[in-house]
């Protein structure tokens, strides 16, 4: 599916119908009825990606980086394409600030993995907020465990988004890393980074965003931010499993040491010494996800097709819309997303447990997330240990949050009594 | 919604809303807590033994229905079992849930397991299995534990 085609079947001011677009999306026709609203776990793909895959295995596939025939050029020249197509998205100044990885969670390991021990001595700070996703929790604790820094956290406040005072009253000269969310992954809150990014710099510290839920959800600039990392990962915004990105500030990467060994990140080895390549293929050992990375390319041009204005306003309407419709069923609670929720609802039925009312909305077809969405600090804190979570994507309607609010009544009338 | 109200028959909401035996024994011989990392469900089984026997069954925790319904048709049963019994009902409500080859149980016995059967619905539903045995693993911990209450975990 070509940009042109898209604009030419979804064309308009005010974007585009999520109603017509689900056409796009092989996995509605194979399964009529369902109501997906699980996107923030992972997109369903559109053809184009899923083609694109299978066409570049059928038509262009060799290793890359290392033959010397045309198809290996070819193959090489596909995937660089894909690396300049994800710098147009995050707007970055280079390709090579564009390292592949598995996910996202792979690209908060490398900065924790590489930047961090050669950066980091013991008592400095690492800060990171009650919203994170466990990826971006955890990568510091093991760092933290292996050479001492101090892991700081930033808190709510009372509507549940980033307490910004106590966020500022947390940073100090210590504090060398900030490493925070850009939309809260179990309950939509919106970060606000510029905010965030200009607090860090005062005290010099570096800043990581993690743009797992971000990336598919609103237009990203990474210059205009003036983050260091940006993270995001190739599912979420309905591209192939397997391929993620870490941005690096190019000055950034060109400090830092490989994290992994093997081929294609070096420039000569013998047994004595080995010279490693510059970013990104420093951190690219071994071949990569080829084929995930075309089809992120294809994501990228579905969205970019779209428009991502279009894409922000559709979510934001429709994470309005979901508010006010779930808002008017009794005994439910809305999770806390502070002032600007978006894409993510997340919620709790009195009496009734999210595993049970997650089983009860598969029945009538709808799918949702219920647990602790790998956020457990985040939902503790809100004093909720588990919810069940609607996650928005470009496909879903009105008529989705209506099937949605009726089976939640469903649920209501089987666990009442 | 035929098939849902297979999983969800009224004998388990009725045990998922009034769970029985929904208390701590303040001196337990055996105790032990479960916790499922996949949904954050929590179980804590109190057993108190006369010799090999089972006096008395307790648990406390927070869960699904299934999961508690599992729980307190559980330490219904479990009162007055000896230990092997236990392990009996166990094994073959384990196997009747998965899917596997249940044991046949001497006739007192399989009336009782007769009680767990509203259970066996999960059968269809392959990720809810473990909440219909996440307190029977507590209780197999406990009867192998030395007292002082292990964790054990359904992954």
């Amino acid at each position: 599916m070509t940009t042109a085609r898209l604009r030419s079947v979804y064309p308009g001011p005010g974007g585009f119908d999520p109603r017509q677009l689900r056409r796009e999306f092989p996995i509605f026709a194979n399964n009529p009825g369902l109501v997906f609203l699980d996107s923030g776990a992972s997109a369903q793909k559109p053809a184009s990606v899923i083609d694109r895959v299978a066409d570049y295995y059928r038509a262009d596939y060799a290793n890359v980086h290392r033959g010397v025939y045309r198809l290996s050029a070819r193959s090489t020249e596909l995937f660089e394409e894909a690396r300049e197509k994800v710098r147009r998205f995050l707007n970055a100044a280079d390709p090579h600030e564009i390292v592949f990885v598995r996910n996202a969670t792979e690209a908060i390991n490398l900065v924790a993995q590489s930047w961090g021990p050669a950066s980091l001595k013991p008592g400095d700070e690492v800060l990171i907020s009650v919203l994170e996703h466990h990826s971006n929790i955890v990568p510091w604790q093991l760092l933290r465990d292996r050479i001492g820094i101090r892991l700081v956290v930033a808190p709510l406040d009372a509507t549940g988004g980033l307490d910004l005072a106590g966020f500022e009253a947390r940073l100090s000269s210590r504090t060398r890393l900030v490493a925070i969310t850009h939309v809260a992954n179990a309950t939509g809150a919106l970060v606000p980074v510029e905010t965030v990014i200009r607090l860090a710099r005062r005290q010099g510290a570096k800043v990581l965003l993690d743009g797992s839920q971000a990336a598919p959800r609103l237009p990203v600039d990474v210059q205009a931010m003036g983050c260091d990392f940006y993270a995001f990962t190739g599912h979420k915004v309905y591209g192939p499993t397997g391929i993620g990105v870490l941005y690096g500030r190019y000055d950034l990467l060109a400090t830092m040491p490989p994290w992994q060994g093997g081929g294609d990140m070096i420039l000569n080895v013998t047994f004595e010494k080995t010279k490693f390549q510059d970013p990104p293929h420093r951190f690219e050992a071994g071949t990569p996800d080829i084929s995930g990375a075309i089809g992120l390319g294809a994501a990228i041009d579905f969205i970019e097709a779209l428009g991502r204005d279009n894409i922000l306003e559709h979510e934001e309407a429709l994470t309005g819309y979901g508010v006010d419709r779930l808002s008017r069923i009794p005994g439910l609670q809305l999770l806390g997303a502070g002032q600007r929720r978006l894409g993510i609802l997340s919620f709790d039925l009195e009496g009734v447990h999210p595993h049970d009312l997650a089983q009860v909305l598969d029945e009538h077809h709808v799918a949702v997330r219920a647990g602790h969405h790998c956020a457990q600090p985040l939902l503790e804190s809100l004093g909720h240990p588990a919810t069940t979570r609607a996650s928005l994507g470009v496909y879903n309607d009105e008529r989705d949050i209506d099937r949605l609010a009726e089976a939640i009544e469903a649920a209501r009338e089987m666990f009442r009594r | 919604m035929i098939d849902l109200r297979e999983l969800y028959q009224d004998i388990i909401l009725d045990h998922g809303r009034h769970p029985r035996n929904f208390r701590k024994i303040d001196q337990p011989t055996h105790f032990a807590h479960g916790y499922n990392p996949l949904c954050g469900d929590r179980v804590t089984v109190y057993l108190s033994l006369d010799g090999n026997r089972i006096a008395d069954a307790a648990f406390q925790g927070r869960g699904c229905a299934i999961s508690t319904a599992a729980a307190s048709l559980m330490t219904e049963v479990l009162k007055g079992k000896t230990v092997e019994e236990a392990r009996a009902l166990f094994s073959q409500f384990h196997a009747r849930v998965t899917g596997g080859e249940a044991a046949t149980l001497p006739e007192p016995l399989a009336e009782e397991a007769e009680r767990l059967e509203p259970l066996t619905g999960v059968k269809a539903y392959p990720a809810r299995v473990k909440c219909a045995t996440l307190s029977w693993h507590a209780l197999e911990a406990a009867l192998k534990g030395d007292g002082t209450g292990a964790t054990v975990k359904t992954e």
